[in-house]
């Protein structure tokens, strides 16, 4: 059966199957420097603070020949003056033909979505879902080391608050994955994700330190600890410098063992191990612009 | 003859439905998830009372009321063992099983205060994700309610 996005939202990781994903990753091989979206309007909202997300994606689509409108500050828009976000769409949806949207609030954007009819694609909304980032790790993957299927992979750091974590350990799920997540026990991976984990057979294994695992991973994963989500300063200050990696850390890794991150970074991993081969977290980055041609191509139907 | 009805004295009904077997710290949510404050008929409730199977229950009577099978999922959602019988003529004429709906929309609450049904005007949707134990998820905020985490909107 063939696959379509033609005006489909993207709202959850967990709303697509492994083909489904596969399809996403490989339409990437279908852009080639063409004007696939000339005519299509994008509006890009962004109710919280993004740098690539928001440049990925305004990219990708000037890039295929569309057009960007939006907004990266709520405050210069009439949502300061309390406009709702059910008011706030409905004004969008006619001046654009997909909508992508990053918000503070869980949920905000399922609901924002069953709000319009043109297809809109979550950027974040909260600690739930980024499903694009998702897509951009695993194309990264894939493209390093050249296979989805049956990889150790490694998260490190917060397992709690992040959201890519817990969206692509989902996905990752999909492909024979076997998880370790390393972490305090106070920035530990929240029952419910453990318990989804393990109703699709997940091997996964929780510990504190990374030096005990790291000789088994084809792939480190490390997030930021983030200060947004810590009410108290001080706690974020205990945590911050906990899971910090520099070429110590991983000098019992794998050989051709590669080290992810979503970035922003702020010190958990030192700069030296830029330079090196492991170091596949900018060229992540890179990838988000393909992976969201890619997806905003599919969504807007332009793929024959 | 009902027999709880000699057994507590709680006054038998002629018509109406009578759900039995609630744990004691459901009865009350009963009544609120059946609206039973605006209803005009007579209704008879006791709690903690002793039975042989859950140690103490509550019971509800509800007299002229017939439940329709939404109002009686929703009972299933916070009192799982609570069976339920239709009563005319003072005989139990039908006993009901209760079913855990498959989805819940609009009934409950999401426990996550940042859940933008709480925070803007929006229906509440959930998926029975599994009845026992029993789990919820949030259509939008996509967490998992427990059955200690359920309030009622």
């Amino acid at each position: 059966m063939g696959i379509s996005f033609k005006g489909r939202d993207l709202i959850s990781i967990k709303d697509l199957t492994k083909e489904e994903l596969l399809y996403i990753l490989n339409s990437t091989s279908k852009i080639k420097g063409n004007n696939l979206l000339k005519g299509k309007i994008l509006a890009s909202l962004f109710f919280e603070p993004s740098t690539r997300t928001k440049l990925s994606f305004e990219s990708a689509m000037s890039k295929l020949g569309g057009s960007v409108i939006g907004f990266g500050n709520p405050q210069i828009t009439s949502i300061s003056k309390g406009e709702s976000l059910y008011d706030t769409m409905k004004m969008v949806e006619s001046y654009s033909d997909v909508i992508v949207m990053r918000h503070p609030v869980d949920g905000s954007v399922r609901y924002a979505a069953e709000s319009v009819e043109v297809p809109v694609i979550n950027a974040g909304d909260g600690v739930n879902q980024h499903p694009t980032q998702t897509l951009v790790d695993l194309y990264t993957i894939k493209k390093s080391i050249g296979k989805l299927e049956n990889l150790s992979i490694g998260f490190l750091g917060d397992m709690k608050y992040g959201r890519t974590v817990h969206s692509l350990a989902y996905a990752l799920s999909n492909f024979n994955a076997k998880m370790f997540f390393v972490s305090s026990e106070e920035l530990k991976m929240p029952e419910q994700y453990l318990e989804e984990l393990q109703e699709r057979k997940v091997k996964v294994v929780e510990i504190e330190e990374l030096s005990k695992v790291s000789s088994q991973l084809d792939i480190l994963y490390v997030t930021r600890i983030q200060k947004e989500r810590f009410p108290d300063p001080v706690e974020y200050e205990r945590f911050k410098g906990i899971y910090r990696i520099d070429k110590n850390a991983i000098k019992n890794c794998k050989q051709g063992m590669k080290i992810m991150h979503p970035l922003p970074r702020v010190d958990e991993i030192d700069i030296d191990i830029d330079s090196s081969k492991n170091a596949i977290y900018f060229d992540q980055a890179r990838n988000g612009i393909i992976v969201r041609q890619a997806l905003l191509a599919s969504i807007l139907g332009a793929f024959k | 003859m009902d027999k709880t009805v000699k057994e507590y004295k709680i006054s038998a009904i002629k018509e109406g439905t009578v759900i039995d077997h609630i744990t004691p710290e459901s009865t009350f949510k009963v009544i609120e998830i059946l609206d039973l404050d605006k209803n005009k008929e007579i209704i008879s409730v006791a709690n903690n009372l002793q039975s042989s199977k859950l140690g103490k229950k509550g019971i509800v009577k509800i007299g002229s009321k017939f439940l329709g099978e939404e109002a009686v999922n929703k009972i299933a959602i916070i009192a799982p063992n609570a069976t339920l019988n239709i009563i005319r003529d003072y005989k139990v004429v039908q006993k009901l099983k209760l079913k855990i709906p498959g989805r819940i929309e609009g009934t409950l609450k999401c426990f996550n205060p940042n859940c933008i049904t709480n925070l803007e005007k929006v229906d509440t949707k959930f998926k029975v994700t599994s009845s026992n134990p029993l789990k919820l998820l949030c259509n939008y905020c996509e967490r998992i309610m427990k059955r200690e985490d359920i309030v009622l909107l």
